[in-house]
């Protein structure tokens, strides 16, 4: 068998691998000129100061404690963020997985619709639930529950609560996907084999599910990481989470390297996340939850 | 937990169970008996109600009334993981995330048996289903006939005293198929278990079952031996459902004959005093009259109207003078296709009185 050049196969192959190129041409420039050039300039900036190389911007991850107590503030409200959407999204998922069509529809839903409000929006409808004289505070007050209001917001746990809300669905999605592929004839054929559901549940459910939780704990935990809205509005001024710094360096200081360095450290951290949890799972799977 | 040495083989009994779905009748007053060590299969066709008799055994079910025994125990409302039942499902539900020696000895595990026991237990449980030296293989490396055996393994371990079986060759291709159903029935005879297995197929229900269960509309219509049901069907539905029948509107005349189209039909046996009958005219109880010959059989007359080459056999479609269509079989032989009518040439055919059944219609 001869590939020889006239071959009309292969032509018709390379015509397609052109036509191919084509289409993607647009997402490519698109990703080129919006990701990629960005990227490059933020690099390029975080290592410049006045026309000249410097490592400075760095060097001030060792040198300047405000730097690093905001990288660990931040990674304890993702941790903390992470843990409370997986406590609270694991059993919505699996109800939703569960239940009937029209059920699953309807819990899902509920999930997704506070989705569509904007973030601001819904960061100053917490202020207005948890601040002093808030309704939750006063509905505690009034039923004499507590005697003074709780400092619920304008703190780190205002942000953690605003946080929560806002990504839940990136638990709820995935963790719903997963296990809504996981067939109900396991659990059954569990039961039959003697498991009792407790049994069956933690030795074939809960392994089958876990790669919907790692994928949704990596969602949530790299989204927290850039939040900026939810602690600026809910934090008080006392949370400061890394978006913060970056902001902050570039508004009040002017300080466009120093700024990139930072961004430049919290992305290599998203990456360093995801490069953890691919080892657990492949990384195809966090992102289509397969 | 003393359960007899034997393994405590014991028979399932039935009685009068009924689910009703939201407007609608799933199960309807279904009784049947199985007896210890016996192999009994429910046939019907999807919809009859054999996936909610197998779902009440099981314990997924409810049934809105009547009861279930195994054994002496009355067991209609126990859950699931005490009913000590071996389910084989469709799909095999084997675990994709353990090995296949995690999967059998998953019931040794969830029984919290004596760890001791089990390297005996799984070794005996891979031996019997031929799975020895596949212990440790993933799931997702085994073939579809390796994963029906890894089923089995599993469903048997723990000397259930019931191994139910849904559909569980229906993923197999043809070949494999009928390798397994010999497989089953000899591990059937090696186990002593009382098994009862839900199918469509009623080829697999005839090579494998003591007695078969048919099953239409939520109701059992007959529970019998393969040839009994195949020789004496109770009504038109039974008949059509087993082997290859072309059923055929007619009349009573007497105790013992049917008037189909003009044409006298004699039966040897008696004729159903119902007032629709149906003459249940199987393939392979028809033979080509070549001259004269036995007067004492029922002879129909017709045109040949078409031939089918199927391999081992051609099955030639005979349209009668009197207007109906029926199908004959005859074992595609070198003496046969010599002698074979062509579409359109007159053909006759002889029916055997002992061959001749009658059957009321199916309510």
């Amino acid at each position: 068998m001869s590939a020889s050049s006239t071959d009309p196969s292969l032509a018709h192959k390379r015509g397609e691998q052109r036509l191919v190129l084509l289409l993607l041409a647009p997402s490519l420039a698109v990703v080129g000129c919006l990701l990629i050039v960005p990227l490059c300039w933020l690099v390029w900036q975080s290592v410049r100061q006045d026309g000249a190389f410097t490592l400075a911007h760095y060097a001030r991850f060792f040198s300047d404690a405000v730097y690093w107590t905001t990288f660990l503030q931040t990674f304890r409200i993702a941790f903390i963020v992470t843990a409370a959407t997986v406590l609270l999204g694991y059993p919505i998922a699996y109800v939703a997985a569960g239940a009937s069509r029209r059920w699953s529809i309807f819990i899902l839903a509920m999930v997704i619709l506070p989705f569509w409000t904007s973030v601001l929006v819904r960061a100053y409808a917490w202020l207005i639930l948890l601040q002093r004289r808030g309704l939750v505070n006063s509905v505690l007050t009034d039923f004499g529950l507590i005697q003074n209001p709780l400092a619920l917001v304008n703190n780190e746990l205002g942000t953690v609560i605003a946080t929560v809300h806002i990504l839940l669905p990136f638990m709820v999605l995935p963790l719903y996907a997963t296990m809504q592929k996981i067939p109900a004839e396991l659990t059954m054929a569990g039961a039959s084999l003697g498991g009792t559901p407790f049994y069956v549940f933690t030795r074939v459910f809960l392994p089958l599910s876990l790669p919907g939780v790692v994928a949704g704990m990596v969602l949530v935990f790299v989204l927290t990481l850039g939040f900026y809205i939810t602690p600026e509005l809910l934090g008080g001024g006392r949370t400061y989470m890394v978006s913060m710094l970056v902001s902050r360096n570039i508004e009040v200081y002017n300080e466009w390297g120093a700024a990139s360095s930072i961004s430049i450290v919290l992305l290599a951290c998203v990456f360093l996340v995801f490069r953890l949890a691919s080892l657990i799972i492949p990384f195809e799977r966090i992102m289509g939850a397969r | 937990m003393n359960r007899p040495a034997s393994s405590g083989t014991v028979g399932v009994s039935i009685r009068n169970a009924t689910k009703h779905y939201a407007g609608f009748c799933a199960l309807n007053d279904v009784s049947l008996e199985v007896a210890p060590g016996e192999f009994v299969s429910v046939l019907g066709p999807s919809g009859s109600g054999k996936t909610t008799l197998l779902g009440i055994l099981g314990g997924f079910v409810q049934p809105s009334s009547g009861s279930v025994f195994l054994g002496e125990r009355d067991i209609t409302f126990a859950p699931p993981h005490k009913r000590d039942i071996g389910i084989v499902f469709q799909n095999y539900a084997l675990f994709p995330h353990m090995t296949v020696a995690e999967n059998v000895t998953f019931p040794l595990r969830a029984r919290r048996m004596p760890k001791s026991e089990w390297p005996a237990k799984l070794k005996a449980a891979l031996e019997m289903t031929e799975l020895g030296g596949f212990g440790d293989r993933k799931i997702h490396e085994l073939s579809g006939g390796q994963r029906q055996r890894v089923a089995l393994a599993r469903a048997m371990i723990f000397e259930p005293r019931l191994i139910l079986m849904d559909e569980p060759l229906s993923a197999l291709d043809k070949q494999l198929r009928e390798t397994m159903q010999i497989e089953l029935k000899h591990l059937h005879r090696k186990l002593a278990a009382t098994i009862i297995y839900v199918t469509h197929d009623q080829r697999e229900a005839l090579t494998m079952s003591d007695r078969i269960a048919i099953m239409n509309k939520g109701r059992v219509v007959q529970v019998d031996a393969p040839e009994r049901l195949h020789d004496h069907p109770v009504d038109s539905f039974v008949a059509g459902f087993i082997g290859e029948a072309t059923l055929l509107p007619v009349s009573r005349i007497d105790d013992n004959s049917v008037d189909l189209g003009g044409t006298r039909i004699v039966s040897a046996r008696p004729i159903p005093h119902n007032l629709k009958l149906f003459l249940a005219v199987h393939s392979e109880k028809l033979t080509v009259v070549q001259d004269g010959g036995d007067t004492t059989a029922n002879i129909l007359s017709g045109t040949v109207s078409e031939t089918l080459y199927q391999g081992e056999s051609v099955r030639i479609f005979v349209d009668l003078d009197h207007g109906v269509r029926l199908s004959l079989r005859v074992p595609s032989n070198h003496e046969n296709r010599s002698r074979m009518k062509a579409p359109g040439e007159r053909i006759a055919v002889r029916l055997h009185p002992d061959d001749t059944i009658v059957v009321p219609q199916a309510p």
